[in-house]
């Protein structure tokens, strides 16, 4: 388990200007368009520009994003190109496929993550109101999303499929998540679905960690966020474990 | 652990087949691709799995591997149940599979550790594996991204990744198709010596004469059944024909009824005969021939072949059919 660990940090680590680099040229481009054009125009919380509310919602997206692609492609690379065989030879159980392959995925998260929050310092500091509750919920996102990408990909038979789940599934939930604005803001119909959108408990709690004020209640986010991870994660594990669509 | 008891388990490991396949079903929605499957290996065997495309080989190695799963029926490697002890199963084989899969982010060397480190092998291994990629001749490329390597030097890497973890049994699918004379023969030494190292080989080959070169044990499967199972000699001096080719100075229109009917082939007044060994005597052929007028230039007589065998017991199965 420990090497298959290794082996995905190895991997994406290999091809970080892709992996690393590409994600926080994305982010600071979202940064210089939102910051340049409203951030004076918009207070969503009280004493916090807008800046400050947008920079962590950025941060926990590329964290989230990156989680999911990197069991997904992984996973599904290798399942088409057949060297998904070398690890279904060897004595691993799913639940060391999923430890291995989500620990990789949060590492990932994680580490986009720290490079966005270092790159975001060019345009603001962030102040910090308790780490921990930060790294619970990027470890919760990207363990979500890590977990997420390996039922795409084993779900998947083409990069089309792939390509469906990212667009019409991760897309959505992350931009109707409250990272650009409150969900308050939204007409009632998208408020009111955006309340059941577990990636939005995810972003709200990930922002309490930085400034210390959330949309909603900082337990609720932390159970829902937990339930989301339980839930996905027996689905994953109960599609490693019985071989769905990988041991015919 | 005292003498007596050293004694029992040598003699208790080595009355364990190295493959025990019992009553294996598999279907694929309505194709039935395997029907009570049962044989085994004896440990140290080279052991031939031949039969024509479709025939089901892959299929039941992929049941050995863990890569598919069996309607009904159990597969032991070693002793150890494909199913209910999957962790030592897949400890005890090897397997090359037939495609010429990779990872294309690593180097050779650096797969080599990976494979060996899943089955939980540290750094203590590298010495083997650095033993693999020389023994492979694989020194030069060790380095290299697997996708740059050419289909010879992947599919020594196939082999190489399935003995990382030093399995008892090594499982070769197809590991020859593709592959230059040249390359051939090396694998083919190769699995010789992993074979008189005391490895037990599962061989699919579509390459006959191989299988009957190196196989002391063949199965041939035929539209998921096994059709016959013995040691390469005995399932060859079954075989109820020899062939003779007689070289002679007439036309095919020239020769007597009787030998006609024997005859397989003629092309420049070279006839071949498969004669029936309980009925057919060379002397008697020979005299007709001489009696009818016929000078004989030269002639050659052959055993069969597992090919002879393979395509007598899959042809005369189709007509049962």
């Amino acid at each position: 388990m420990a090497t298959l660990f290794a082996k995905e940090i190895w991997r994406f680590l290999k091809v970080w200007i892709q992996t690393i680099l590409a994600p926080v040229v994305n982010v600071l481009l979202y940064l210089l368009v939102f910051i340049s054009v409203i951030s004076d125009k918009v207070e969503i919380f009280k004493g916090f520009s807008y800046a400050e509310f947008l920079i962590p919602g950025l941060i926990i997206m590329a964290v989230l994003q990156n989680a999911f692609a990197n069991s997904c492609s992984s996973l599904f690379q290798a399942k088409q190109n057949g060297s998904i065989i070398f690890m279904l030879l060897a004595p691993l159980s799913g639940m060391e496929f999923y430890t291995a392959f989500v620990a990789a995925c949060i590492m990932r998260g994680i580490c986009v993550g720290i490079v966005v929050w270092i790159v975001s310092c060019l345009f603001l500091f962030l102040p910090v109101h308790n780490f921990f509750i930060i790294l619970c919920f990027a470890v919760l996102g990207s363990g979500i999303l890590g977990a997420l990408g390996i039922i795409a990909s084993i779900w998947a038979d083409k990069w089309d499929h792939i390509s469906a789940f990212q667009n019409f599934v991760i897309l959505p939930l992350s931009f109707l998540s409250g990272v650009f604005f409150s969900i308050r803001s939204l007409p009632s119909f998208w408020s009111s679905i955006s309340i059941y959108n577990p990636f939005f408990y995810l972003i709200d709690g990930f922002r309490y960690g930085f400034l210390g004020v959330s949309e909603t209640s900082l337990w609720l986010s932390i159970v829902i966020s937990s339930i989301f991870f339980v839930f996905v994660s027996t689905i994953c594990i109960i599609m490693l474990c019985s071989g769905y669509k990988l041991r015919i | 652990m005292c003498v007596e008891e050293l004694i029992f388990f040598k003699i208790f490991f080595t009355m364990i087949d190295s493959v025990e396949i019992l009553n294996i079903y598999k279907s694929f929605e309505k194709l039935r691709a395997l029907t009570n499957i049962n044989f085994s290996i004896k440990q140290n065997t080279y052991f031939g799995l031949i039969g024509p495309n479709g025939a089901g080989k892959s299929t039941l190695i992929n049941i050995m591997a863990g890569l598919a799963y069996a309607n009904k029926g159990t597969i032991k490697i070693m002793g150890n149940d494909v199913r209910s002890k999957w962790r030592k199963a897949r400890h005890c084989l090897g397997v090359v599979p037939q495609e010429l899969v990779y990872d294309s982010f690593f180097t050779v060397r650096e797969m080599l550790r990976l494979q060996s480190g899943y089955f939980g092998y540290g750094s203590e291994n590298y010495p083997w594996v650095d033993e693999l990629i020389e023994t492979l001749d694989l020194s030069e490329k060790a380095d290299v991204n697997l996708q740059r390597l050419s289909g010879g030097m992947k599919r020594r890497v196939l082999i190489a990744q399935a003995l990382v973890h030093k399995p008892e049994v090594v499982v070769l699918d197809e590991p020859t198709a593709g592959v230059d004379v040249k390359l051939r023969q090396v694998l083919w030494e190769f699995t010789k010596q992993l074979h008189q190292k005391g490895h037990t080989i599962l061989l699919t080959t579509h390459y006959l004469e191989e299988a009957e070169n190196l196989c002391q044990q063949v199965a041939i499967l035929d539209k998921g059944k096994v059709i016959a199972i013995d040691s390469t000699k005995s399932l060859i001096n079954q075989y109820p024909y020899r062939f003779l080719t007689v070289k002679t100075d007439k036309n095919s229109s020239d020769i007597p009824e009787s030998i006609r009917k024997l005859m397989i082939s003629f092309q420049n007044n070279r006839m071949t005969l498969k004669l029936y060994n309980k009925k057919d005597k060379i002397g008697d052929v020979l005299e007709t021939l001489t009696s009818a007028g016929i000078h004989i230039i030269d002639l050659k007589t052959s055993e069969p072949s597992l090919e002879d065998v393979f395509m007598n017991l899959t042809q005369s199965k189709k007509k049962h059919d």
